[in-house]
């Protein structure tokens, strides 16, 4: 009887966490939208939304609050139910990913719950732990196909059904070279845990980020990353010029706003695994022993970590706003090419360099 | 807690399952084959297999579902072909097929589970290095010749599909030549 109290008080934990997590990731999102559109009108010479609230800062407030209040119009010759499951899978997808990012470094035993409850209640910085992280990434990605592909099918419009067709084929190409750059840096670590890839970059005291063990790897997972996010230079899921808005053509009011933040959230969920497989996580070259000289930072050390690993965050996030104002769009063949003949063959000769140099060194 | 979990799945992937089959529309059909993909990969995890569910929902609902979809869109199905009926003779047959296949793998696994021998590794070697490396060691020592095979087979498959594209492409080049030549 007890294991079941204490199965079910961890099942009330993992949902809070989960629940948070979640929410924190949507509000998050509205500040992307901010920093993205202020960063860039600077880039472009313009002030960027500047006008609702101090500095602007409420805009995003304003379109939430125009996008529930539109009028849900489904058009008449959709597929209903495809049509309306489409946004949400999107969504539903890049949030998924989050489940297995560690946002900090040890779990903490909770106080006082203790004596309140009778056993002790450990709050890891993760929701979970799984040991094949690697794996559950590429899969989840794999799964944010669905939703473009769906919604480009279901809307019944040619432009949409190229938009669906063009981004399906564009994740899936993708899918391999970011899956080869994930093997080296799993060849190098040793291990599937998300968590032991962070571990790893933290010997040594926490100098050997795998961006510089594996820079190549970075590279190709980071511009894989662009293109499985739909971010431009390689938007072309939403070509405007071309496919008037691709596979969101036909939706409107909230079902657009949720592609959107689909959108928004896949880019920022593509940050987070930079940040964790390639730079660190919540780590700094030297933390640790700045902890052991002191010791009193050890006490808010999970804020520390918290903090680095969203800072970290955060400037990759203005790296891709960066890359979209100064990269002009890719046409597709370009794009097919790059991948098939660039980037997968680079990735695969780093693949076969990092395992020889492995066997020479381990041998 | 695990009865009902089971129940519940076993229910959505048996619906879902037949589903696909009796499904009008083919679009649909393949929806309904992902639900099944990601309801078997619930049963691997409650198996403690969590490496296969992964590798379930990477492979199959990843990429296999999604080529599916891809070929649908391809051919040209606005909103999808509805199919008339799904009796003929032909269906028929393909049903009495599966049914003695599925005798088969359940006969199969009911003997290896009541009289089948236990791999090599125990539940702690695979919590202590985790389910992927006992998988590798076992399929690169144990059955390599399966391994090398499937490889084999992987590539010939891809040998065919770049012959396939390149004469095609050669096809369409000398198709464009023909017509330049008779509009001079």
């Amino acid at each position: 009887m007890l294991i079941q109290y204490e199965f079910i008080i961890l099942l009330i934990i993992d949902a809070v966490k989960i629940l948070t997590i979640g929410s924190a990731i949507m509000g998050a999102f509205m500040g992307a939208l901010m920093v993205e559109r202020k960063l860039i009108g600077r880039f472009t010479g313009r002030y960027g939304p500047n006008r609702v609230g101090p500095f602007g800062l409420l805009q995003p407030v304003a379109d939430g609050v125009k996008m529930f209040f539109k009028e849900e119009i489904v058009p008449g010759h959709v597929d209903k139910l495809v049509y309306l499951i489409a946004p949400a899978l999107s969504l539903t997808a890049a949030l998924l990913t989050f489940g297995v990012v560690p946002f900090g470094r040890e779990s903490i035993t909770l106080p006082f719950v203790e004596t309140l409850l009778g056993f002790p209640v450990k709050l890891a910085p993760w929701v979970a732990d799984i040991n094949v992280g690697v794996l559950y990434l590429m899969a989840i990605g794999s799964l944010g196909t669905y939703g473009v592909v769906l919604g480009g099918w279901a809307s019944n419009n040619k432009y949409s059904l190229l938009g669906g067709l063009r981004t399906s084929a564009q994740m899936l190409s993708y899918e391999l070279p970011v899956g080869v750059a994930m093997l080296s840096v799993v060849l190098v670590t040793g291990t599937l845990r998300v968590r032991e890839i962070v571990e790893f970059q933290t010997q040594y005291g926490g100098l050997f980020w795998l961006v510089f063990l594996q820079p190549v790897a970075f590279l190709i997972f980071f511009i894989g990353g662009l293109a499985e996010a739909g971010r431009a230079p390689f938007d072309l899921p939403e070509t405007e010029n071309e496919l008037i808005g691709g596979f969101i053509t036909e939706y409107g009011a909230m079902k657009f706003g949720l592609f959107q933040a689909a959108e928004f959230v896949h880019a920022m969920m593509l940050c987070t695994l930079i940040t964790t497989i390639f730079l660190g996580g919540w780590n700094l070259p030297f933390l640790q022993q700045i902890f052991i000289f002191l010791p009193f930072l050890q006490l808010i050390s999970p804020v520390i970590y918290l903090s680095i690993f969203l800072a970290k965050s955060i400037l990759m996030y203005c790296v891709l706003i960066w890359v979209r104002a100064s990269v002009p769009r890719m046409r597709f063949d370009q794009l097919m090419g790059f991948c098939w003949k660039l980037l997968l063959p680079i990735g695969l000769a780093n693949l076969i360099i990092t395992a020889l140099v492995l066997a020479v060194l381990f041998f | 807690m695990q009865e009902i979990l089971f129940f519940v799945t076993a229910t959505l992937c048996i619906v879902s399952a037949l589903g696909v089959i009796f499904n009008k529309n083919v679009v649909h059909s393949a929806l309904l084959l992902l639900i099944n993909f990601c309801s078997l990969s619930v049963f691997y995890l409650m198996l403690n297999a969590q490496f296969l569910a992964i590798v379930q929902i990477l492979v199959y609902a990843g990429a296999i579902v999604v080529l599916f979809l891809f070929v649908v869109m391809l051919l040209g199905a606005d909103l999808g072909e509805d199919v008339s009926t799904w009796l003929t003779g032909w269906n028929a047959f393909l049903a009495a097929l599966a049914i003695i296949m599925l005798t088969l793998v359940g006969t199969s696994v009911f003997e290896s589970m009541t009289q089948g021998q236990s791999g090599n590794f125990t539940p702690d070697d695979v919590a202590k290095y985790g389910q992927a490396q006992m998988i590798g060691i076992t399929l690169f020592t144990d059955y390599i010749l399966a391994v090398q095979l499937a490889a084999i087979l992987l590539l010939v498959g891809i040998v065919g599909v770049i012959w396939l594209a390149r004469s095609d492409s050669r096809d369409l080049i000398l198709a464009g030549k023909a017509l330049s030549n008779k509009t001079k």
